[in-house]
């Protein structure tokens, strides 16, 4: 099986996730679609690591499961907050911070 | 210090070292008053008399001494003040030229400007701010001094403004009224116009002679090396200045309106004494005018002009002042012929202005004491029948009109005759032409003064009902008095022997008897006196033998109509001068406001509004925010793509 269907799975992935941080309005969903794209990018560093036959991109993986970690503790924080304000989850709603 | 005095006149010593006086004394009265505020209200008054009249007594010791020399000591004597302006290749002295011709103006100046400095004590008494009146008037006196006094051109020019700054502001001297604001303003500016042909004149000397004093520029006149045309052109400059001042046309519209200020204003400033200083700059620069005959040719076209126009206008208002003005602006007429006629003849026109002063003045204090006992009532035709109320008023302003139509053996029958004389003398059709002109004018003196005459002081009362006439304060009746003892006596006195001529003759140079005349003096003597009598009887004619109309007739002839309008001079001024500026003004208004300010504004408004613009990209949504971000990491792999596949 040649490796670039990973990387074809990882474009898919990545594209899923992209459309949904664009289209969904509701931030956990939003959320979400961030960490898909976080794992999609994930799969090609590691496609690219077997590929080019050494450990870089797989360690880089790992930075990113950290920081993707740190994110989404952070991220849900910010979530909760604004819920708790707002009653409201929509990322449409959140919008004081303009011209 | 002797030494410094300008080369061709002797040094002033002795008595003549108080010349300086006369010029600080009203100064320092006009500082004290006009700085001094409220304080000074009290004795204002009685300063600003003091110094006209300390003038006139330092004027005639000066007199005294000035014609105790005689034989081979120069009459001309200079004042060194101070170095004023001690540029290299442009020297000016601060200088008093002392001569006949500025003493005989000095003693005019002071000796008139006191009698009205004394009248308008009792003119001005209810007036809240007399001691600014008084303030204001020895200003004039002080830079009319300084004007007649300068040894030099510059100098002239500075009493030559400071008399039009006194003017402006004595003319607006009531400026809560509109009028008399506009009047002083009008004023103003007419007076520009001929300033800037003196100022002009001045610059044209210095290019030409190097220098602005009278010695150096006369001098630079007579040498054979001085060109005609310019000469021709430096006459001609300073004809306009004297049209400015003087209230020549074409500049001659002011004047009318300037009889707004008080009428104490008009007595001195506007018929006595500023309004003659052209004629005064073209006598003393006689040297320029006697090279060039053309300049001469347009002061006599002026004179002859101004002459006819103000008599005509004077035939038509019913404004008391108004007719007296435009009688001083025929009667300067007749002195600008007489000085443009040239040399021999300035004497007479400064005769002529001598006398003038004397009676016209009187005429004006008559006017005066008339307004001030009609509620300053103005219009003739709500006069009549005054000579019973006011017989002191009556019988001074009586001969200050018997001396203007030139009566035997009043002042204006000596002045005018010559100068009708002098015309018909010059020989030649022009001659006849001015002299008929002038003979004429006479004519219409007498027709226009008579009226004055019948319409204020004769026929039936035509009184505002609360009107209640009476007699002027003594105050004003004894300048009047002593006026009217010169309307009688000073052309005679002038004249005993040709005094004036002969005392002149070391400034204007000397008076030319003609052996053969034009007619003989006697028969046109009696000529003038017989077409004198004649524009009196046609005025009894025409205004006495009926009611004089309460109401200004409207069914009158075109020529009636336009000399109410003052000849359309106003009119010709709006059209030629004011309109068009209006225009160009407004033209560039639009142009600054639409184009160099349009162009600048459209920039700034061109960025402020695109900035305002692109503000609107950010909205607060996160989505369109993580759009844009996607849309930049696809154009950069986009880019990198084809860097490295093309």
């Amino acid at each position: 099986m040649s490796v670039n269907y990973y990387l074809y799975l990882s474009a898919l992935l990545f594209t899923i996730g992209a459309v949904g941080v664009l289209v969904r309005r509701n931030a956990i969903v939003v959320f979400m679609c961030i960490e898909l794209m976080l794992n999609a990018v994930n799969l090609s560093l590691v496609t690219f690591a077997r590929i080019n036959g050494n450990l870089d991109g797989q360690i880089i993986a790992f930075f990113v499961m950290v920081v993707a970690a740190a994110e989404v503790v952070i991220g849900l924080a910010i979530i909760m907050s604004i819920f708790r304000a707002r009653r409201s989850a929509s990322v449409d709603d959140a919008n004081l911070l303009k011209y | 210090m002797t030494l410094q005095a300008a080369a061709g006149y002797a040094a002033a010593t002795g008595t003549f070292k108080l010349t300086f006086l006369l010029v600080l004394l009203p100064a320092l009265s006009a500082a004290v008053l006009l700085l001094g505020g409220k304080r000074t209200n009290p004795w204002g008054h009685l300063l600003g008399c003091a110094a006209p009249i300390a003038a006139f007594v330092i004027g005639l010791v000066e007199l005294l001494a000035i014609t105790g020399r005689d034989g081979g000591q120069s009459r001309q004597l200079d004042q060194h003040l101070f170095s004023w302006v001690p540029v290299a290749g442009f020297h000016v002295n601060a200088n008093l030229l002392l001569d006949p011709l500025s003493l005989v103006f000095v003693l005019l100046i002071t000796g008139v400007g006191s009698l009205i400095h004394i009248y308008s004590i009792g003119y001005m008494e209810h007036d809240p701010d007399r001691r600014r009146f008084f303030g204001q008037l020895n200003l004039f006196i002080a830079a009319m001094l300084l004007l007649v006094l300068a040894d030099n051109y510059l100098l002239l020019y500075v009493g030559w403004e400071g008399v039009g700054l006194a003017s402006y502001l004595l003319i607006g001297f009531w400026s809560y009224k509109p009028s008399a604001a506009v009047a002083a303003k009008k004023a103003f500016l007419v007076n520009r116009v001929g300033d800037l042909g003196l100022s002009l004149a001045i610059m044209l000397m210095f290019a030409t002679f190097g220098t602005v004093s009278f010695t150096g520029v006369f001098a630079g006149a007579h040498s054979p090396a001085a060109h005609g045309g310019t000469l021709t052109a430096i006459g001609l400059l300073l004809l306009l200045g004297a049209c400015g001042k003087s209230a020549q046309a074409p500049l001659q519209s002011w004047l009318l309106d300037a009889m707004e200020g008080p009428t104490p204003v008009s007595a001195l400033i506007h018929a006595a004494t500023m309004v003659t200083a052209g004629v005064y700059l073209v006598a003393r620069s006689g040297a320029i005018f006697n090279a060039s005959p053309d300049a001469r040719l347009l002061v006599q076209i002026v004179g002859a002009t101004t002459l006819v126009m103000g008599a005509i206008i004077g035939c038509a208002y019913d404004d008391i002042k108004k007719v007296l003005a435009a009688s001083t602006m025929s009667q300067i007429g007749y002195m600008m012929l007489a000085v443009g006629i040239g040399p021999g003849v300035y004497a007479i026109g400064i005769l002529h202005l001598l006398t003038h002063g004397f009676f016209k003045a009187n005429m004006f204090l008559g006017a005066g004491s008339v307004m001030h006992a009609m509620n300053d009532e103005v219009n003739m035709r709500r006069y009549g029948g005054l000579r019973k109320v006011m017989p002191w008023t009556f019988v001074t302003f009586g001969f200050g009109y018997l001396a203007i139509i030139g009566m035997f053996p009043f002042a204006g029958f000596f002045s005018k005759d010559k100068i009708i004389e002098a015309a018909l003398d010059k020989g030649g059709a022009s001659g006849y032409l001015l002299g008929s002109i002038a003979l004429a004018g006479a004519a219409l003196t007498a027709f226009y003064m008579t009226r004055l005459m019948i319409m204020t002081f004769f026929g039936q009362r035509r009184w505002a009902r609360d009107a209640h006439p009476h007699e002027s304060p003594r105050v004003m009746l004894v300048p009047m008095v002593l006026l009217a003892a010169g309307s009688l006596l000073a052309g005679f006195l002038l004249i005993l022997g040709g005094s004036l001529q002969h005392f002149l003759t070391p400034s204007v140079g000397t008076s030319v008897e003609v052996g053969a005349h034009t007619i003989a003096p006697l028969i046109l003597s009696l000529l003038t006196l017989a077409v004198a009598l004649g524009g009196a009887a046609a005025a009894w004619l025409l205004v006495g033998r009926k009611p004089v109309p309460v109401e200004q007739p409207l069914n009158v002839s075109k020529l009636t109509w336009a000399a109410r309008r003052s000849l359309y001079g106003d009119a010709l001024n709006e059209t030629v001068f004011m309109r068009p500026g209006q225009y160009l003004a407004r033209a560039l208004v639009f142009f600054d406001g639409r184009g160099v300010d349009g162009a600048v504004n459209g920039l700034a408004a061109l960025v402020g509004g695109s900035s305002a613009r692109a503000r609107r990209s950010q909205t607060g949504f996160a989505r369109s925010y993580a759009l844009s971000m996607l849309a930049g990491a696809v154009a950069v792999t986009a880019a990198l793509l084809l860097v490295r596949v093309g």
